[in-house]
């Protein structure tokens, strides 16, 4: 293992990590977004019952995201963290009224409205303070002395907000795409139709941030648009145009499994753009993923678990999406 | 500097606060996962019948303590970064890959087998669904075993160094930082905790229902099988607290102190304290009621054995005496009282009584939230105890927080406090309420998903009962 960099191994690991999080938990935070839409009934028991057995584990890849990062790159976690202090806050409560609503909601016939509403709110704050926070991490934080510097509502800003929404809207077509491969009827139908919107607005919002991230900092902007660098970033546009022309196509084909890969597909695309604009920093033109790296006898501890560990849980977590394939049934709870 | 005191303070009384409505919910699951494989082992082995009514029973309650530890969770690991910063940036290259296995040897095991155990009674075979809960157990005792590694190394921390950044790193193998000293009698003593908290709920409902009707065997095996758990467990567990003290006496002395009230140094022996008012500021016990020699007898095991006082180290490095002082009479006041009703049970059965005391019955219905009670108790004294530094004797929490402005964590700890009281007594009521209704014969499962089978055949004999719920 000699002369590998175990600091670019990490900072790969962490990013698959959080990828597997953002569409993951992704899908389920957007049929919580597009929750309300859905006649109340069947249509939202299948939305809700589509996820119930998959959300917990879904949701794990947020705490080794996290936890990773306290391990691996601990100052960049005790830089962040403190910087976007009301939005992981909020996002943490947005997840416990989330999580609760699944159990919740079967306890108590007259509660059930009242959780439902939990579950979208839950779902609609979380949402909005993940999409802020990545927005405030790539605006830049300000840093002195290996510490968060700067005061506590600095994350606000017009592209933090912008990043909510794009994060959000995405969440939203996952959810959609998600529902048309896992209901049929009514559901699946509403499912198409928001997935159509969805898809239009996300193209939107992405390219609204991509066009805007450019122009944060002079970094961003030489590393998209200075030759030779370019021959790196120009097929990230070119590929995005693929997948989005694929996604309408399959979606007016009536396929039902397409339009969720290709949905990933755009959730893989403006993450390697995320990674072209971040690298090599952990704290955008603040801290290196070097300089916040853990020491490498942390690193080496922790990767000789995580490659035994890691394909271990891929396994029996696609059991487990195994176990419970197929359409969600019609037949409701009584 | 005052403001960012009140900061520090803040984000104390908020981490305390989300800490210990947090425990309840996986001391009370792993315990409750525990006797959830024993139930379905003893189902599978005599095919059904009371066991596996139980089963049903017991999981329902299971998924809303489970789903709310895991929410409440997640603030936890969040936590250290949020209010933490400066002790996840020194510490984190020690405690960070710890807490990074628990999620990947733990989290990730319970939650991929949580669903199958819960909604998957009818899509695979009984033994596969058994395989399910016994992994969701071992999960919850990996959980508890990484999370007190890393409590322990806070505790008594060894096998670090210090680089030249002022973090902890390792200075050469994990053994040593895993297997710290205090690791093996923490982990017994908060896994024989969570047990006992969990079969005095057990019991309190069994109990409930038996004073309702005698006849019900779904009440009567709970019952039963608490009250081997609480006469057999609870001397097991003060033994091991015992231990316990005795290996905090030796790595943290000062915490003992406290938990005693010993302000002066005994060269002749300490009493036992039993109950007194300790105050910090005169460095004494006012209205101390003692008994010679019994401290020295418990902690030295020898009633003329010299012990030192509070007075021997710079106050500067003492915790709050009296939180500490009376957290643990608490504790150790229901370890007594659960020893009691673990006696009472033993001679009720052997009276062939068990399920005819009604006074037994009140008395384990009034003891139900006593285990529950006793782990909070007890984490506040050895956390409390460890005050005040976050690494004993190595960093001090003052040094720890991160660099936040006191409104943002007022805000956020008013924010904590409303969302849980309106939440989890949401869950709690709900618990009660399933508690509330008898186990019955023909048990439901919990609340179906109520899935098109794929080309699955749905196991013979418990397809028909998912359905019906709450």
């Amino acid at each position: 293992m000699a002369g590998v960099d175990l600091t670019i191994v990490w900072a790969g690991i962490i990013g698959f990590a959080v990828f597997a999080y953002v569409v993951m938990d992704g899908f389920d935070l957007g049929i919580g977004l597009l929750y309300p839409g859905f006649p109340v009934g069947e249509a939202r028991d299948q939305a809700m019952n589509s996820i119930a057995p998959v959300w917990d584990g879904n949701e794990t890849w947020l705490v080794f995201g996290g936890g990773g990062l306290m391990a691996m790159f601990p100052l960049a976690y005790a830089i962040i963290l403190p910087a976007t202090y009301p939005l992981i806050i909020a996002m943490l409560l947005g997840l416990i009224f989330r999580g609760v609503a699944f159990e919740f909601r079967w306890r108590h016939p007259r509660h059930r409205k009242l959780w439902d509403i939990a579950f979208t709110a839950g779902s609609a704050i979380a949402a909005l303070a993940q999409g802020m926070t990545l927005g405030a991490i790539l605006q830049g934080i300000r840093v002195e002395n290996n510490a968060y510097a700067g005061g506590w509502l600095d994350w606000l800003s017009p592209f933090s907000l912008l990043t909510g929404v794009c994060v959000a809207l995405g969440y939203g077509l996952l959810g959609a795409t998600w529902l048309i491969w896992k209901t049929e009827g009514a559901a699946q139908a509403h499912a198409r139709r928001m997935a159509f919107r969805l898809g239009i607005a996300t193209l939107a919002a992405l390219a609204a941030v991509s066009l805007a991230t450019p122009f944060l900092s002079f970094e961003y902007w030489r590393r998209w648009f200075e030759m030779p660098q370019m021959l790196l970033t120009a097929p990230v546009p070119v590929l995005v145009t693929t997948c989005a022309y694929m996604f309408f196509r399959s979606l007016s084909r009536q396929e039902e499994r397409l339009p969720f890969l290709m949905a990933l597909c755009l959730f893989l695309l403006g993450f390697a753009g995320l990674a072209i604009s971040m690298y090599p920093y952990a704290v955008p033109q603040a801290v290196t993923i070097w300089q916040a790296a853990a020491p490498r006898e942390s690193q080496v501890f922790l990767l000789a678990g995580t490659v035994v560990i890691v394909p271990l849980i891929l396994a029996y977590t696609g059991w487990a999406y195994w176990v419970f394939r197929g359409k969600v049934g019609t037949g409701g709870y009584h | 500097m005052g403001e960012y005191f009140d900061a520090v303070l803040l984000a104390r009384i908020q981490f305390a606060f989300t800490l210990s409505f947090h425990f309840i919910f996986p001391a009370f699951s792993i315990g409750l996962a525990s006797y959830l494989m024993v139930l379905e082992g003893l189902w599978l082995k005599t095919d059904g019948g009371v066991y596996a009514n139980l089963y049903r029973y017991w999981l329902k309650i299971f998924a809303v303590v489970f789903g709310m530890g895991v929410v409440s969770g997640i603030v936890m690991s969040y936590q250290f970064g949020t209010n933490w910063s400066e002790f996840s940036h020194r510490a984190g290259p020690i405690v960070g890959p710890l807490m990074a296995y628990e999620v990947m040897t733990a989290f990730f095991l319970e939650a991929g087998f949580l669903g199958v155990m819960l909604f998957g009674m009818s899509r695979v075979g009984r033994g596969v669904h058994f395989f399910a809960t016994c992994m969701v157990a071992l999960g919850t005792l990996i959980s508890a075993t990484w999370i007190i590694a890393v409590n322990s190394w806070m505790q008594t921390p060894a096998g670090y160094a210090v680089n030249e950044a002022g973090q902890f790193v390792p200075a050469g193998s994990w053994w040593p930082i895993i297997f710290n000293p205090s690791l093996p009698y923490r982990l017994v003593h908060t896994v024989l905790a969570a047990f006992l908290a969990t079969a005095f709920i057990v019991g309190a409902v069994g109990a409930w229902h038996l004073l309702r009707g005698r006849a019900n065997p779904g009440a009567r095996k709970m019952f039963s099988m608490a009250m081997w758990m609480a006469v057999l467990v609870t001397p097991i567990q003060i033994l091991a607290g015992d231990q316990h003290g005795l290996n905090t006496l030796e790595h943290q002395p000062v915490k003992v102190l406290a938990m005693e009230g010993d302000f002066e140094p005994s060269p002749d022996g300490a009493p036992l304290v039993l109950f007194g008012l300790p105050s910090k500021e005169e460095a004494k016990v006012r209205y101390e009621l003692s008994i010679p020699h019994l401290g020295s007898l418990i902690l030295k095991h020898d009633p003329y054995a010299t012990l030192p006082g509070l007075t021997d180290f710079p106050r500067e490095d003492w915790p709050p005496v009296a939180i500490v002082f009376w957290s643990f009479r608490i504790m150790v006041a229901l370890g007594l009282a659960m020893l009691a009703v673990g006696l009472w049970s033993l001679l009720a059965r052997f009276r062939g009584r068990l399920y005819d005391w009604s006074w037994l019955h009140r008395a384990a219905v009034a003891m139900g939230p006593s285990g529950l009670v006793a782990v909070i108790a007890g984490w506040v004294t050895t956390e409390v105890g460890r005050q005040p530094f976050t690494v004993y004797g190595l960093m001090r929490t003052s040094e720890s927080a991160s660099p936040l402005d006191a409104p943002a964590v007022a805000t956020s700890l008013v924010a904590f406090i409303i969302v849980y009281f309106c939440v989890f007594g949401a869950g709690i009521y709900y618990l009660l309420r399933l508690m509330g209704k008898p186990p019955q014969q023909g048990e439901a499962a919990p609340p179906s998903l109520p899935h098109r089978a794929a080309g699955i055949t749905p196991a013979a004999g418990v397809g028909a009962s998912r359905t019906k719920g709450g």
